[in-house]
């Protein structure tokens, strides 16, 4: 490739889910983190009970976006040739743990916010 | 814990936050902005594939008030480097087609039929409906044509049976190769593939498919069953020299029975066996599952035209451009883009988004009065299946060196799982967005 610009990426990712796909998910990545943030500075602190229950959606969603990438690119864990693969293969679970993670505590926060004391 | 002061803080990261998205999102709807050429210069574009397609987007988005003409015969628009993965079973053959009008801009005019004559002299291109098209400048872009009738006793309605396959015939052909390979692979047998001795395009297609069916032999438990040969057609495998050693390295562990200086003649589909011309006289090979790739020449119009290279590729008819500016070297208001640009590499879709922007730069600068160092360079890849969920992505120039677009992230020679996904998932994105001229 030539070069890689944010447009081009843009361009390549769009085609690659659809135009519509593609900002959906965008919209619904920007929209979770943005309620997770909300909730943060509604509920002016950090719940540890929720937060115990996120991370044990952490190791799901890791597995679940490992096992979704090598669906859809017909591949699986044997395929993985050197270092590069590695890494890319933990940051595929990384994303996986921290959005499970993250939308987990969103929802509970959502659902049952915290009693309010003032 | 935070209080109320972080809070306000914190309420306007969040807002910022917002408005980022918003611009990410406004950033992905534009195209690379710059300033338009006034001109009213008429531009012919023969071929709408991807060099084609994406010039006739770049110069519609660089050109105010220009006539651009493409001209093409064929309704549907082939995304041929995904021809290799519906012929191992990963793609429906619809995976390949899309439409070649869908890609247009508007403002660019098609012409939905074949050239059929081009005078460079009096600056016209005929059309086989017969009209004629006058034009200023000429950007010659129509590929390649598969000389299947070269292949003595073979015929493309063979393809599917009797364990013939034709990748590069398009994609229901691909489909069909599918079919009789797996079906090959299920009981095994002798398998036997070539490449013709002429230029090609994706000159690791052949060997590809050699890696591909292998795989499928050894994932059925069959391959202990199977004999795999490869009959190149010169000294090496693959013309760049460091590729070639890697490869011949591969297919040494791999198994397979290598021939060099092996030219196929004929098929009979009768007798299942391959005909090659070699030094030593003509030699058969039987099989029982192949893939067909025949000679591949410029087509008749071009090589009518006295476009051609008259003392080199004289059996192929290759466009006589300048290696590093693609234009032509006799007639300065023609350029030729892609596979049937006659410079010594480059027939890759991905030689085709580096050729490209050096045609676009050239000609703009032309009409411009102008001139442009712009120069392309022979960059030509190839992502080299080696398995069904590993390839090397091999790039190379002129030189034959190694020009990797990932230095010390993605190694070239190894066989690597991210190089799949580059084959698999982004190559297309690639190319459709580089048909819009976005890539
Ligand atoms: C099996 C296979 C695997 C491949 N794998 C890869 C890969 O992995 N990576 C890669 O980069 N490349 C790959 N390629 C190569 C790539 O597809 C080509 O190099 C690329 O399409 C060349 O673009 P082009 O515009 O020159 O020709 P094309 O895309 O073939 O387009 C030519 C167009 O010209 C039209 N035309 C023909 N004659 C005329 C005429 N007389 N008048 C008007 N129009 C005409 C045709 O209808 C066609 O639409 C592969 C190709 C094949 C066949």
């Amino acid at each position: 490739m030539e070069e890689l610009t944010f447009t081009t990426l843009i361009a390549v990712f769009e085609e690659m889910f659809g135009r519509w796909l593609f900002w959906g998910m965008v919209v619904a990545a920007v929209a979770v983190t943005l309620l997770y943030v909300y909730v943060l500075i509604r509920d002016h602190s950090v719940s540890w009970r929720k937060f115990l229950l996120a991370q044990l959606a952490m190791p799901v969603g890791a597995v679940a976006a490992v096992i979704f990438v090598f669906a859809v690119t017909d591949s699986g864990l044997g395929d993985m040739g050197g270092p590069i693969d590695v890494i890319v293969l933990l940051g595929v679970a990384a994303a996986g743990a921290v959005g499970a993670a993250i939308l987990v505590y969103t929802v509970q926060s959502l659902v049952a916010p915290p009693a309010r004391e003032t | 814990m935070t209080d109320s002061r972080d809070f306000t803080a914190s309420r306007r990261a969040f807002l910022g936050l917002a408005a980022g998205a918003g611009a990410l999102a406004l950033a992905g709807q534009g195209g690379p902005a710059r300033a338009q050429l006034r001109t009213n210069a008429h531009i012919v574009i023969l071929g709408a594939g991807a060099a084609g397609t994406a010039l006739a987007n770049r110069l519609a988005a660089r050109l105010e008030g220009a006539r651009i003409t493409i001209v093409d015969g064929r309704a549907q628009h082939w995304y041929q480097p995904g021809f290799t993965l519906i012929a191992a079973g990963l793609k429906p053959a619809d995976y390949s087609v899309s439409t070649t009008t869908e890609w247009l801009p508007d403002g660019v005019e098609l012409k939905p039929e074949y050239a059929a004559e081009i005078d460079p002299e009096a600056k016209t291109v005929g059309l086989a409906g017969g009209e004629t098209l006058s034009y200023d400048y000429l950007v010659v872009a129509p590929g390649l044509v598969l000389d299947w009738d070269a292949v003595e006793g073979f015929s493309l309605d063979m393809v599917g049976e009797n364990g013939i396959g034709a990748v590069y015939a398009g994609p229901d052909y691909a489909a069909k190769t599918w079919a009789a390979m797996d079906r090959f692979t299920d009981e095994g047998g002798e398998a036997v593939f070539f490449r013709p001795a002429t230029e090609m395009k994706c000159a690791g297609a052949p060997l590809k498919y050699t890696f591909l069916t292998d795989d499928y032999a050894r994932r059925k438990g069959t391959r202990g069953a199977t004999k795999i040969t490869y009959a190149a057609h010169s000294g090496s495998l693959f013309a760049v020299p460091i590729v070639n050693e890697k490869v011949r390295m591969l297919y040494d562990e791999r198994g397979f029975d290598v021939h060099y200086d092996h030219v196929l003649k004929s098929l009979d589909p009768g007798r299942k066996v391959l005909t090659f011309d070699t030094p030593e006289g003509a030699t058969e090979i039987p099989f029982d599952f192949t893939n067909v790739i025949p000679p591949m020449r410029a087509p008749e119009v071009v090589r009518q035209s006295g476009l051609s290279w008259a003392d080199r590729w004289v059996d192929q008819g290759w466009v006589e451009v300048d290696q590093h500016t693609l234009r032509h070297r006799r007639y300065p208001e023609v350029f030729a883009a892609g596979d049937v640009a006659g410079v010594p590499k480059g027939k890759t879709a991905a030689s085709v988004k580096w050729q490209v922007p050096v045609v676009e730069e050239h000609l703009v600068a032309q009409i411009a009065g102008d001139t442009t160092d712009a120069s392309y360079n022979g960059y030509t890849s190839c992502p080299l299946i080696t398995r069904v969920g590993r390839a090397m992505l091999i790039e190379f120039d002129y030189n034959n060196d190694l020009v990797p677009s990932f230095p010390g992230v993605i190694a070239p020679l190894q066989e690597l799982w991210i190089s799949w996904l580059m084959k698999e998932v982004a190559l297309k994105a690639t190319y459709n967005a580089m048909l819009r001229g976005m890539a």
